[in-house]
């Protein structure tokens, strides 16, 4: 089997992932965008693992590490997004906002900086 | 022990003193008074014994250098002739006699222990100026004095005229010091060393190729440090210091440094004739106003202070017709007579419990509570005026026989065997200083009379303060002063033995003028004081009462914050029964302010310098500090527009984060086709 087929397979699963992480709100979705992502590079790894005929198969034995950092950080997102779910009733990525810059009371004193930085900016 | 051994010793125990002093002033107060008298006195004694082996001989030299400099060789030599050996044992005994003097009148002072210290190690500054062969050794000790006579003259520091007067000292004398380094440098540059004997070699076999620049350099900090006009302004207002420290600083020692270095090294400025008539213009000038200015004063250390002045003028007059012996003899004599005069000042201060003048004249029998201090001052006053048989009388003859010799073209500079002839002194130096000096020996003893008449002759409704007895150790230093201001003039035979040979004894002719003078000048002041004292009676002026059983210079420091409150301007009184005042007339408000030249450096210097310092503020606070104050503020700016980027939204940092690295991928496959290309 040509290499292409592979990588090409690869890259569609990549972008697919890279788009959920980007765009979905909720955050199961958005880990399970990144567990396509990093699975599209496990495709890549026992492709080239193959394509290159290596005597170790290095490739693979790094696919299964990878499978299983894979499971064990599913599982602490998981977790995560279960206590995020339980104190604030919802799991939007949007409205984890918590360290956004605010204008702090020094600033809000000087309303005229604020203007200029306005201004600058 | 070698004479050499014992000269050493003699800068080396005072200085031993100060340094134990200020170590142990606070944890031991009990050894503050031995460790002050006794190494003076020990200094004094060992000055006598060097001056002794020394006999007026040939010059002990010794020298050791104690690293090589590459250039100018600086060593820590020792150049005693007989000048040297004389004056140190001046400086040695004034000092003495001002330390056991200041135990008495500092007695109850907090800083006693750091004044005692500062004392001797002036003393020993100035011992190390008068022994020191060296040129730049000699530098340190003057500078040393210059900064020991700032802390001493600024010691009543809580007073406003003190602490003016302390700054101003410093400030006029180093900016005669300024050149004087110059000239230092110049003359070594000149002689390839900074030994005295050198120099003087030097001079003689002709290696002197700028004498004028040199000399008139040097005379800048000679007129600084011995408060000759221009830069005299300091000295009177020194007068805010301790009593003492008038006496030993401000009269005896330092400002006589000076005139002394001009005697060492006389044969420098002889070689310039253009010097010599600076120096004798300089002095004449400084003689005539500074007695015009000390008939006016009312304070009675600011009379004292322009005398001090004018006597210098006499002594640089005397080595401005080539006579150092003269200069050195004056010296001598008016040291102790002056510090006699300081000393009994300062008792009279503490009785009348002020220093103004106008309010003694109204206090009767001040002469009876004092009577030490009456006779001593009295003598020392008639040696001031150059009456015989006093010290000042042989003295001052020296001078004006030196000035005649030169007016009439006799006079050679025959300095020593060692250094030949050096030609002859310009006659116009001779008849300035001649013509001065006689004006001014009028002048001394005008004012000397108004002085010893309003002092102790005063007449008014109040009697003099009852203060109870002065101390022990005052009155004794005044009788032992006494001594040499009374009988110092019969070593006029015998000190060209110690000097260069010319003879120092009085001619007729300058005698018979220089006494008729003062005689007349004394019996003007009498009659215009006869003529005024009806008016003093009609105008009472109180003295300032101050706690009578407070140690002398409690008294004195308030006498001189209450001067200017009491009896208006610190240096002349607003009474129509001064003497002085009917005699200079119209001239006597100029002289009280030393004829305005405070005024004038005020234009010419003060104001200049603080409009330059404002500008400098200007450019700092608007110009300067613009740039840091936009550095930081765009900085600031900068951070809160980046801030902005901030949201919070882990999706827009992904998606930077995303966009970057694509830029970056795209840049380094561009860069690596470039370079494949």
């Amino acid at each position: 089997m040509h290499l292409a087929y592979p990588a090409v397979l690869a890259v569609l699963l990549f972008c697919v992932g890279l788009y959920g992480v980007l765009a979905r709100r909720n955050a199961i979705l958005v880990l399970m965008s990144v567990e396509l992502m990093l699975n599209a590079v496990n495709l890549n790894l026992v492709a080239f693992d193959v394509w290159l005929r290596d005597a170790l198969h290095a490739g693979q034995a790094l696919t299964l590490f990878t499978i299983a950092v894979a499971a064990a950080e599913i599982g602490i997102g998981l977790a995560i997004v279960l206590l995020v779910y339980r104190n604030r009733g919802s799991s939007d990525v949007d409205k984890l906002t918590d360290l956004a810059e605010r204008p702090t009371e020094d600033e809000q004193a000087q309303p005229q900086s604020q203007q200029q930085a306005e201004a600058a900016a | 022990m070698t004479t050499t051994t014992t000269a050493v010793l003699v800068p080396l125990l005072p200085f031993l003193g100060a340094a134990f002093g200020l170590l142990l002033g606070r944890r031991a107060p009990g050894f503050v008074r031995p460790l002050a008298v006794l190494p003076t006195l020990a200094a004094a004694v060992l000055a006598v014994v060097v001056a002794a082996r020394q006999g007026g001989g040939a010059a002990v030299d010794a020298a050791t250098q104690l690293a090589p400099t590459g250039s100018v060789p600086i060593e820590l030599a020792l150049h005693i002739d007989g000048f040297a050996a004389l004056v140190a044992v001046l400086v040695g005994v004034v000092a003495t006699c001002v330390q056991l003097y200041s135990t008495g009148y500092l007695r109850d002072d907090p800083r006693y222990s750091s004044y005692a210290a500062l004392v001797s190690l002036f003393t020993s500054a100035m011992l190390l100026v008068v022994y020191s062969g060296d040129l730049m050794v000699l530098l340190v000790g003057w500078e040393i004095m210059g900064i020991c006579s700032y802390f001493l003259v600024g010691h009543y520091w809580e007073t406003e005229a003190a602490r003016s007067a302390s700054l101003k000292a410093f400030l006029v004398t180093k900016l005669g010091d300024v050149p004087f380094l110059f000239g230092l440098f110049a003359l070594a540059a000149d002689a390839g060393t900074f030994r005295i004997t050198g120099v003087l070699n030097a001079v003689t076999s002709g290696d002197l190729h700028h004498p004028t620049l040199i000399a008139l350099l040097l005379l800048a900090g000679v007129a600084g440090k011995s408060a000759q006009f221009p830069l005299h302004t300091w000295l009177p207002d020194a007068m805010a210091g301790p009593t003492p420290v008038s006496a030993l600083i401000h009269a005896a020692t330092m400002v006589a440094a000076g005139v002394y270095f001009i005697a060492r090294l006389l044969p420098v400025f002889a070689a310039s004739a253009a010097a010599l008539v600076v120096l004798a213009v300089m002095a004449a000038v400084t003689m005539v106003g500074s007695a015009l200015a000390a008939l006016a004063q009312d304070d009675i250390k600011r009379v004292l202070a322009y005398s001090t002045v004018g006597q210098l003028g006499y002594m640089t007059g005397a080595l401005a017709v080539g006579d150092r012996g003269a200069a050195v003899f004056h010296l001598l004599s008016h040291g102790a007579f002056k510090a006699l005069l300081f000393l009994g000042a300062g008792v009279i201060i503490h009785a009348a419990g002020t220093n103004s003048l106008a309010a003694m004249s109204r206090m009767r029998g001040l002469s009876k509570r004092i009577p030490d201090a009456f006779w001593t001052v009295t003598v020392a006053l008639l040696a001031l005026a150059a009456i015989p048989p006093f010290a000042g009388f042989f003295s001052k003859e020296a001078v004006l026989g030196a000035a005649e010799h030169a007016a009439v073209g006799e006079a050679h500079l025959a300095l020593g065997g060692a250094h030949g002839d050096l030609g002859s002194v310009p006659t116009a130096a001779g008849w300035t200083v001649l013509i001065a000096g006689l004006l001014t020996a009028l002048l001394t003893a005008a004012y000397a009379t108004r002085l010893w008449l309003l002092a102790f002759f005063g007449r008014g409704p109040q009697e003099a303060p009852d203060h109870g007895k002065q101390p022990f150790a005052m009155n004794a230093v005044l009788w032992v002063l006494f001594i040499p201001t009374a009988a110092f003039g019969i070593a006029a035979p015998v000190l060209p033995d110690w000097f260069d040979g010319n003879a120092l004894t009085p001619t007729l002719v300058t005698s018979v003028l220089g006494t008729g003078l003062a005689l007349a000048g004394a019996l003007i002041m009498y009659g215009a004081w006869r003529h005024t004292t009806a008016a003093a009676a009609r105008r009472p002026i109180g003295a300032v009462a101050v706690d009578p059983d407070a140690a002398p210079a409690v008294s004195e420091e308030e006498a001189i914050a209450t001067h200017a409150a009491a009896y208006g301007d610190n240096a002349g009184a607003p009474d129509p029964a001064d003497p002085g005042r009917l005699l200079l007339g119209p001239l006597h408000a100029p002289a009280t302010c030393g004829f305005h030249l405070d005024a004038a450096y005020t234009a010419l210097f003060v104001r200049p310098v603080r409009a330059a310092a404002r500008i400098v503020r200007f450019l700092d606070r608007e110009v300067v500090d613009t740039y840091v104050h936009g550095a930081g503020t765009g900085a600031r700016w900068l951070g809160s527009a980046v801030r902005r980027a901030q949201t919070g939204n882990v999706q827009t940092y992904l998606g930077a984060l995303l966009a970057g690295s694509l830029v970056l991928a795209v840049a380094a496959v561009l860069v690596a086709t470039g370079t494949g290309a």
